[in-house]
């Protein structure tokens, strides 16, 4: 298990780096074997920051990450080397995950020499086509090709396999599915989310919220550096508390739900029906009062516009925390296995 | 009138040969009408949306005609061209976070844009202003610089800048995929109200991502390898699609309320063909489910119902199989 206590990053910016920019705060949760937990941020959120400082990429400011109850800052050498055998990680493109020169079987092969170097070769080979069996590619699909020669989704694969011939625990998965094609795209998450039967616990990071939904237990939502809101995924999703959470999920563009759907009753009482299912409000120019829907919708839409603009800008303004190296509340409990922070607004 | 594309074929000129990316491709969008075209990368959108407005050095019209407004667009004649960017044809790029000039003002960038093709910075300033705060960004950014804005407002500016002229085709391409999620939406509704503020007459979204062609396009054209598969009304091709890979595609999207351990989604095996020497017949057929041996002609994109087309075996009754199948 690995946990994170009050785990803080600032970055240097500027001349000399004379100014600093916090880019996580205060951010504690853990991470279990067995479970997928999500990562849901949008850009500039310290979501990466956190992948990567979980990964030692970058080191922490203050405050713990520990792995199975030892602090993970202070690993040098062979013990850092044993870090790694359990914790890995896969980032979001893949094409420059790999050298292009090199085969890209070759991962596999630097593992053996740094992990395994008295494994005998014929058994090695065994254990990577095992590997990329399990994460469902065809080792003689995948084998002494470079990378222009296999897909997005292939790739991704060989180094989730690749992570896993190291009998890891913990793997940190930074936004691996935004780069691959839709078609493919959910057998990789599919492949996550199977990692959790085999004891992984997944670090989901990803700024789509259907994404998380569809395979996490646990949801963690970051908002410039500060957790908002987490707790399991089903409670956060179905019963969002933070605004900025429930913003999130009106904004997400579904397949099946407009976004103005909302709106949908309101015009009804309105007496304007819309065309066909699913495609209430936008379309109902055509149908009975054209006038008074489009009207309707339009000054819907420009609140919307307005709206999706106001609380990006207006959050700040209100919640203090959200300016930078003001003190970050606490979260609270608001029913079991659900945190949310307190905000200025809720109070 | 608005936009009839007609059979129109593009290639690539590699070292190893034409790559035909746009394939035979015909359709149309009328005025006041936003069409989604989607696909996997490499299906050709972009090669389709880039050459109606220009065409590449490497790439050539191998045939079909473009008409917008009933005359002819010369797409291949990057000269005459010249006269219909940005007035009548106007794109907002793949990377509108880079398509401003980081070393001038945005206002400074606007008039110098506006003076080579013959405008009055002056006179079309209070225009450009108005748009500005129709969009929810202050006026005074345009005397800053590309660098101090976030990606989502340097996305607004690209897009009130590529629509000044009120152009009568827009190409967006891909102008969400590098958004936040609330910024996209914002976006989206965007491209709604030019569309009804008469601002562009017909709009063409590329993107690859379904769930926003769903809010905000009324038609969806679905390419893939080079080649249309299906084309109709936005809800039918989001809920009654009959191209396998249309259905495929849809069912293999993970939504808001789907999750793993009730509902395991599938992707589609395979890859799509290589566009240089394609198979003959369906290029869809190695990763279709439904595959008959009539598959191996090329299957005609008809009209199945009033509006919706699809290139499909399964769907092309009536349709004989001879004929159809040319190469490139």
């Amino acid at each position: 298990m690995l946990t994170l206590d009050n785990v803080t990053k600032v970055y240097k910016t500027g001349t000399f780096g004379g100014e600093s920019l916090p880019a996580v705060r205060g951010a504690s949760f853990e991470i279990r074997p067995g479970e997928v937990t999500s990562l849901i941020g949008e850009s500039g959120s310290g979501k990466s920051t956190l992948g990567k400082m979980i990964l030692r990429l970058t080191p922490v400011t203050s405050g713990t990450i520990s792995f199975e109850g030892t602090d993970v800052a202070g690993l040098k050498g062979k013990r850092l080397r044993e870090y790694y055998r359990h914790v890995q990680g896969v980032f979001q493109d893949p094409f420059s995950s790999y050298n292009p020169v090199f085969r890209a079987d070759r991962v596999f092969a630097t593992i053996k020499r740094s992990y395994f170097p008295s494994v005998s070769n014929s058994e090695w080979h065994g254990r990577v086509e095992a590997s990329l069996e399990s994460v469902g590619l065809n080792p003689v699909d995948v084998l002494d090709k470079f990378t222009h020669q296999l897909s997005g989704g292939q790739l991704q694969r060989i180094l989730i396999a690749r992570a896993l011939l190291l009998e890891i625990k913990i793997l940190v998965a930074d936004e691996i599915i935004s780069m691959i094609d839709a078609s493919t795209r959910v057998d990789v998450l599919n492949l996550l989310a199977n990692l959790k039967s085999r004891g992984l616990g997944v670090l989901f990071i990803t700024h789509d919220l259907s994404l998380g939904n569809y395979i996490s237990e646990r949801t963690i939502i970051l908002r410039r550096g500060v957790v908002v809101e987490m707790g399991a995924t089903q409670k956060v999703f179905d019963n969002p508390q933070h605004d900025y959470t429930k913003m999130l999920l009106t904004a997400v563009p579904q397949l099946h739900k407009k976004w103005g759907a909302g709106l949908a009753p309101e015009l009804e009482a309105m007496g304007v029906t819309s065309e066909g299912e699913g495609r209430p409000g936008r379309y109902s120019r055509s149908s009975m009062h054209p006038l008074a829907a489009m009207h309707a919708w339009k000054g819907h839409r420009a609140q919307v516009v307005a709206a999706a603009l106001e609380t990006a800008a207006s959050a700040d303004r209100t919640d203090t925390y959200l300016r930078t190296h003001e003190e970050v509340p606490p979260l609270v409990e608001v029913e079991e296995d659900h945190f949310v922070v307190t905000s200025a607004g809720a109070e | 009138m608005g936009l009839k594309v007609d059979q129109l074929r593009i290639c690539y000129r590699t070292l190893r040969g034409d790559v035909t990316a746009v394939d035979d491709v015909t359709f149309d969008i009328a005025d006041g009408e936003i069409m989604g075209l989607a696909g996997e990368s490499g299906c050709g959108k972009s090669t389709l949306g880039n050459s109606l407005i220009r065409m590449d050095v490497r790439m050539r019209q191998l045939g079909g005609r473009v008409e917008l407004d009933g005359a002819e667009l010369p797409i291949s004649d990057a000269r005459a061209m010249r006269d219909y960017r940005f007035k009548v044809v106007s794109i907002i790029p793949q990377y509108a976070m880079s398509a401003l000039n980081p070393t001038r003002r945005v206002g400074k960038m606007v008039s110098e844009l506006l003076r080579s093709r013959g405008f009055d910075y002056k006179s079309a300033l209070p225009e450009f202003e108005r748009r500005v705060k129709l969009v929810g960004l202050d006026a005074d950014i345009l005397k800053r610089y590309p660098i101090e804005l976030s990606g989502g407002m340097k996305q607004r500016v690209v897009m009130i800048v590529s629509t000044l002229l009120n152009p009568s085709l827009l190409i967006a391409d891909e102008i969400t995929s590098a958004l936040d999620v609330s910024t996209q939406r914002a976006v989206g509704e965007m491209l709604l109200e030019f569309r009804d503020r008469n601002f562009v007459k017909t709009t063409m979204v590329i993107t690859h991502d379904l769930s926003i062609l769903a809010q905000v396009a009324d038609t969806i054209l679905i390419m893939y390898a080079g080649k249309l598969a299906e084309k109709a009304r936005t809800d039918v091709v989001i809920g009654s699609p009959l191209h396998p890979y249309t259905q495929l595609l849809i069912s293999s999207l993970p939504e808001v309320g789907v999750r793993h351990d009730e509902h395991t989604l599938v992707g589609i095996p395979g890859r799509p063909p290589p566009l240089l020497n394609p198979p003959s017949g369906c290029r869809f057929r190695d990763r279709c489910p439904f595959a008959f041996d009539r598959c191996a002609a090329d299957p005609p994109f008809v009209e199945v119902q009033p509006g919706h087309s699809v290139a499909c075996w399964l769907h092309a009754d009536g349709v004989s199989p001879a004929g159809g199948a040319e190469q490139c």
